[in-house]
C-alpha cells in the first residue's frame, strides 16, 4: 500500500439478519482510517459482487452467523473467479466451526475471523495482506 | 458479556463501578438513600397497582414459571420429535424456530432458500408443515412461542387451522407470534414490507385474535434482540416500550377500545449481565408500563397495565471460549429471571455460540430452570429483594434512566419514524461498538475471554449436524402438496386476499381462507410484495 486508504466492502450474503457484528467492525475498520462499505442486509452474491466492482474495494469482507458460510463462500468465489475479479481479496467472520477454517481457505479465502477475533488482529491483517 | 465498568485506584481497589444504563455504584446503600419512598405509591403488593412487585398477589406458589426452550429444526417431523422430547421432560411450553427462508416468506425451492432450508429452525410452506410439527402436541394444555414477525399473519392462521382441524376450541389455544417488525429493523433482519404497511399487519392480528382466539397474545414485544444487538438496558427497555406505544397507538386508531386488546400484549426482555442492575431494570419497567396504561391511555382494567412476558436469558452473555462457563452463566441468568418475576422462562443452552443446542444442552438449560424452582426457594416468595435499600434505589434510578431513553425517541418523531430514518440502528450499533472496544481494553470483564483465558486446550463442542437432506424432503412434501391442492381454490383465495389487501381491510380472515387451501406462505407472501412494496433499509454510516 503505498498510503490510499484501504477499501473494504462488508457484506451480508443470504438470509441471515444478524448483523451486529458487521457494524461493530465497519466502526472499527473506519476508526482504524479505512473506507467502508456496509452492504445492508439479505445481498445476493451477484449484488455484492456487483457493489465490490461500483466501490473498486481492495476487500470484500462477508459476515455470516447462521451457518450457510460454506455454500455461500464457494458460490463467492466462484462468480469473482468468473467476473475475473481474483485480485480482491476476500475474508470471512462470524460463527465459523475450527473445522471449516482449513476449508475456506483452500477455496481461496485468505482470512477467516470466528467470533472473538480482536479488533487489532482483523485490521493488522488486512494491512499486512491487502496488495 | 460482563455487567460493568470497573475502575480501579493504583493499589488495586475498585473505586468506582458503572453499570451499563450508566448508574454509578456506591459501595453501601441505607435509608438516606430512599428518601421519598412510600411503599403504595412506589411498589405496592404484589398483584397491585404500579405491580412493580409482579403482577400477580402468589406469584410462583400458585402458578409456576412456562418453561419455554427455543427449538425447532429440519422438517416439521424432525421438530414434532424435538417437541416431544421437551414435552416429556418436564417443558410446559414451545418456542418454535423457524428457518431464514421461512421467516422472509420464501418457499423451500425459491432460488434464494439454497442452503438455508431447515438450517437454523424448521422449514414451513404450507398448513401440512404445521398439521405434522403439531400431531399429537395438547394445543389447549400447551402454549406456543411462535419466532415469526414479518409473515407472523400467515403463520398465526396456519396455527389456527391446525388448531381447529385437531378440534381444539380456539378459546383454549395460546400461541404467542413475535409479531414485532420494528425490532426486526432494528435488531434482527427478518424484515419483508416497509414500516407502515408491516405496522398494519401487526395491528390486524391484534385485532382479530381479540376476538376470535382470546387466550393468543398476538404481539410479543421484543426488547431483546435489541439489547442482544447491543443497546443499554434501559435503551431495552425503552425501545420495546416506544414499538409497543406505536402498535397502540394504530390499534386505538381503528376505535379498538384499549382494554379489549391490552391485556393480550406480551414482552420479551433480554437478560445478562450485572445481576442487581437487571431485577431493577424489570421492576421499574413494571411500574413504568403500568402507570403509562392508566394515565396515558386511560385503561380501566388492571391486565393491560400488567407487564407480562418472557425474560430470558440470552445470547449475547455466553461465550465462544470456556463454553461450559455458559451453564453456569445460565444459572445466573434464570435466578435474575425468577428474583425479577418473569412469567415465562428462557435460557440460551451452553453451545448456542457454536451450535443449535443438541437435545443433551437443551436438558441442562431445562434442568436449570427446574433446579431453581424445586431446590432453590424461589418459588417461596415474591420478589425477595423488595425493601433492599439498594435495589429499590437502583429501580428509581433505572427508572429514569429509562425515562429519559423513550424521551429521546419521542422527541425523534415516535419509534416509526426513528426507525425508517435509521436514528435507532445507528444508537445500537454505536453501543455495540463502545461495549466491545471496552471489552477488548479490558475495561469490562468477561471471563474465559479477556481474563483468565486458556489459550490451548477450548473445549471441542458437539456440533447439530445440517441435514442437506431436509431440504429434499421438504421441497418433495411441497411439491406433492402443490400437485394435490385444489388449484381453483387457492387462485380465489390469493385473488381474494389481494383485493383485501389493497382496500387496507383486516387481512386475516382471507389470509385464513388461502392457508386451508394450501397456498403456499410465498405464494401469500407476494402477494402482499405486490400490494406493500419492501423495506429499503436506511444507510447506516
Amino acid at each position: 500500500m503505498t498510503g490510499e486508504k484501504i477499501r473494504v466492502l462488508l457484506a451480508k450474503p443470504g438470509l441471515d439478519g444478524h448483523d451486529r457484528g458487521a457494524k461493530v467492525v465497519a466502526q472499527a475498520l473506519r476508526d482504524a482510517g479505512m473506507e467502508v462499505i456496509y452492504t445492508g442486509l439479505h445481498q445476493t452474491i451477484d449484488q455484492i459482487i456487483n457493489a465490490a466492482i461500483q466501490e473498486d474495494v481492495d476487500v470484500i469482507g462477508l459476515s455470516v452467523l447462521s451457518g450457510a458460510h460454506m455454500p455461500l463462500c464457494a458460490k463467492l468465489m466462484r462468480r469473482l473467479g468468473e467476473e475475473r475479479l481474483s485480485h480482491i481479496m476476500v475474508v470471512v467472520g462470524g460463527v465459523i466451526p475450527k473445522g471449516d477454517i482449513g476449508k475456506l481457505k483452500d477455496m481461496g479465502i485468505q482470512g477467516v475471523f470466528p467470533g472473538g477475533t480482536s479488533f487489532e488482529e482483523s485490521i493488522r491483517f488486512l494491512r499486512e495482506n491487502v496488495r | 458479556m460482563g455487567g460493568a465498568t470497573y475502575i480501579k485506584n493504583e493499589r488495586g481497589e475498585v473505586e468506582e463501578v458503572i453499570l451499563q444504563s450508566g448508574v454509578s455504584v456506591k459501595p453501601v446503600y441505607g435509608p438516606g438513600d430512599l428518601p421519598d419512598f412510600d411503599y403504595q405509591r412506589d411498589l405496592g403488593n404484589p398483584g397491585e397497582f404500579p405491580f412493580t412487585r409482579g403482577i400477580h398477589p402468589g406469584m410462583y406458589r400458585i402458578r409456576p414459571w412456562t418453561m419455554r426452550q427455543y427449538s425447532g429444526f429440519g422438517t416439521p417431523y424432525e421438530t414434532n420429535e424435538r417437541f416431544k422430547f421437551l414435552i416429556a421432560h418436564g417443558q410446559t411450553g414451545l418456542n418454535v424456530a423457524f428457518d431464514l427462508p421461512t421467516q422472509l416468506g420464501l418457499d423451500s425451492d425459491d432460488p434464494l432458500a439454497e442452503g438455508e432450508v431447515g438450517r437454523v429452525g424448521m422449514a414451513v410452506d404450507t398448513l401440512r408443515d404445521f398439521e405434522v410439527a403439531f400431531a399429537d402436541i395438547p394445543l389447549d394444555r400447551i402454549g406456543t412461542g411462535l419466532t415469526i414477525n414479518a409473515v407472523a399473519n400467515i403463520i398465526l392462521a396456519m396455527y389456527q387451522a391446525t388448531a381447529e382441524k385437531y378440534g381444539f376450541p380456539l378459546d383454549r389455544i395460546s400461541a404467542t407470534p413475535q409479531n414485532d417488525i420494528l425490532k426486526e429493523m432494528v435488531g434482527r433482519g427478518n424484515w419483508i414490507f416497509p414500516v407502515e404497511p408491516s405496522i398494519r399487519l401487526i395491528g390486524d392480528t391484534i385485532e382479530y385474535s381479540a376476538r376470535v382466539m382470546p387466550r393468543t397474545n398476538p404481539v410479543s414485544i421484543c426488547g431483546y434482540h435489541i439489547r442482544e444487538s447491543g443497546c443499554t438496558p434501559a435503551q431495552e427497555i425503552a425501545y420495546a416500550f416506544e414499538i409497543a406505544m406505536t402498535y397502540i397507538d394504530h390499534v386505538l386508531q381503528r376505535g379498538v377500545d384499549i382494554d379489549e386488546f391490552a391485556p393480550r400484549l406480551s414482552f420479551n426482555l433480554d437478560i445478562f449481565g450485572n445481576i442487581f442492575e437487571q431485577v431493577a431494570k424489570f421492576r421499574a419497567a413494571r411500574r413504568i408500563w403500568a402507570r403509562l396504561m392508566k394515565e396515558k391511555y386511560k385503561a380501566r382494567n388492571s391486565r393491560s397495565m400488567w407487564l407480562r412476558g418472557l425474560f430470558g436469558g440470552g445470547g449475547g452473555g455466553l461465550t465462544k471460549e470456556q463454553p461450559l462457563n455458559n451453564i453456569v452463566r445460565g444459572a445466573y441468568y434464570a435466578l435474575i429471571s425468577a428474583l425479577s418475576g418473569t412469567q415465562t422462562m428462557a435460557l440460551c443452552s451452553f453451545d448456542e455460540a457454536y451450535t443449535i443446542p443438541t437435545p443433551q444442552a437443551a436438558i441442562v438449560s431445562l434442568r436449570t430452570m427446574q433446579i431453581l424452582l424445586e431446590e432453590m426457594g424461589l418459588r417461596d416468595t415474591v420478589d425477595p429483594l423488595g425493601g433492599s435499600y439498594y435495589v429499590e434505589s437502583l429501580t428509581e434510578q433505572m427508572e429514569e434512566k429509562i425515562t429519559e431513553e423513550m424521551k429521546k425517541v419521542e422527541e425523534m418523531g415516535g419509534m416509526a419514524h426513528a426507525v425508517e430514518m435509521g436514528y435507532v440502528q445507528r444508537e445500537v450499533a454505536r453501543q455495540a461498538y463502545l461495549y466491545e472496544k471496552a471489552l477488548q481494553e479490558g475495561k469490562i470483564h468477561k471471563v474465559g475471554v479477556n481474563i483468565y483465558r486458556e489459550e490451548e486446550g477450548e473445549e471441542e463442542i458437539e456440533l447439530h449436524a445440517y441435514n442437506p437432506a431436509a431440504a429434499e424432503v421438504q421441497i418433495a412434501s411441497l411439491n406433492e402438496v402443490r400437485k394435490t391442492r385444489d388449484k381453483r381454490k387457492v387462485a380465489t383465495t390469493l385473488r381474494d386476499l389481494e383485493r383485501v389487501a389493497r382496500k387496507g381491510e383486516n387481512v386475516m380472515p382471507y389470509v385464513l381462507e388461502a392457508v386451508k387451501a394450501y397456498a403456499t406462505l410465498g405464494e401469500m407472501t407476494r402477494v402482499f410484495k405486490e400490494v406493500y412494496g419492501e423495506f429499503r433499509e436506511p444507510s447506516m454510516f
